[in-house]
């Protein structure tokens, strides 16, 4: 916390610029790109991910002060029931009968 | 209540009180990622469930979508240098970025009004199509959060201007800007899994 009482907020304008050039990036491999459908979509995904990342730890603060630990726990079992709920219902509706 | 003062602490931990709420803010926001999850399951079920209507490239206007995108990305950045300025008791660095960052969440919305109306006028409207129902539904929730946002940090503002900073007005601008962090979080995956995937498969 102490790191924030500077004069020049580094972190927040590092986060930017990532965030950024990854808003960009997953643009142009989506766009710009004769890649297949499945690697476009991993690469993407990949992308968006470091960039909540980015959002959670750089810009939010996730694991300062003395809830710190409880934050990160909570978050992940929600971004783990978030995966569950996301591909669960996919899968279950595309795969899970013949007709 | 006042017992438990640690001075050393950036405003809004110092009072257990406050940081209770700003651990209680954490969990509401780990119930919306669950809420959006289940909007986001439905999109993947339905999304190519067109029903003869408008499919996605007919109606996504990609130069409009990344205006959006940044607007709210930028936002959130600014929304981080009004937390930065306010760590440094710095009220009016702290009320000029969050006012920036409230100008930018408006042209986001007024972009996505656009959008909507646009989409309205290409004959996509949400009882067009399963796929429509769940992308108005899944955006509409998203917006109608930033449109509460925007009011909820209108009035955190006044409280600003009129109490300055204390523990418990730095605590409540420490969780409107959660809150609008994770509204760009939420986008980030609405702009890849919903514009980007649309328009490539």
């Amino acid at each position: 916390m102490e790191k924030q009482m500077k004069g020049f907020p580094v972190s927040h304008v590092v986060g930017f610029i990532f965030s950024l050039i990854l808003t960009f990036s997953a643009a142009g491999i989506a766009l710009k790109t004769d890649l297949s459908f499945k690697v476009i979509m991993w690469i993407i995904g990949t992308l968006a991910v470091f960039q909540a990342g980015i959002q959670l730890f750089m810009f939010m603060h996730l694991r300062e002060g003395e809830d710190g630990k409880t934050n990160v726990v909570n978050i992940a079992y929600g971004v783990f029931m978030a995966v569950v709920i996301v591909v669960g219902s996919i899968w279950v509706m595309s795969s899970g009968h013949m007709h | 209540m006042s017992a438990n003062v640690n001075t050393a602490l950036p405003l809004e931990y110092q009072r257990e009180q406050d940081r209770m709420n700003i651990l209680g803010f954490w969990i509401f926001l780990g119930a919306e990622i669950i809420l959006f999850a289940t909007l986001f399951g439905v999109y993947g079920v339905l999304y190519q469930r067109y029903a003869g209507g408008p499919t996605h490239q007919d109606i996504i206007v990609i130069k409009d979508v990344m205006i959006q995108t940044v607007l709210l990305l930028t936002s959130s950045f600014t929304m981080g240098l009004a937390i930065f300025e306010m760590r440094r008791h710095n009220l009016k660095g702290l009320i000029a970025w969050f006012v920036v960052t409230l100008l930018l969440g408006g042209g986001f919305l007024f972009m996505e009004i656009n959008e909507f109306i646009h989409y309205v006028h290409e004959g996509a409207t949400m009882q067009t199509s399963a796929f429509l129902s769940s992308l108005f539904v899944l955006l509409g929730t998203h917006g109608a959060h930033v449109t509460l946002g925007i009011g909820w940090a209108t009035m955190v503002i006044i409280q600003l201007l009129k109490r300055g900073l204390t523990p418990v007005t730095a605590r409540k601008t420490f969780i409107i800007g959660l809150y609008w962090h994770f509204l760009d979080v939420v986008w980030i995956f609405i702009f890849t899994f919903v514009y980007l995937k649309g328009l490539v498969g």
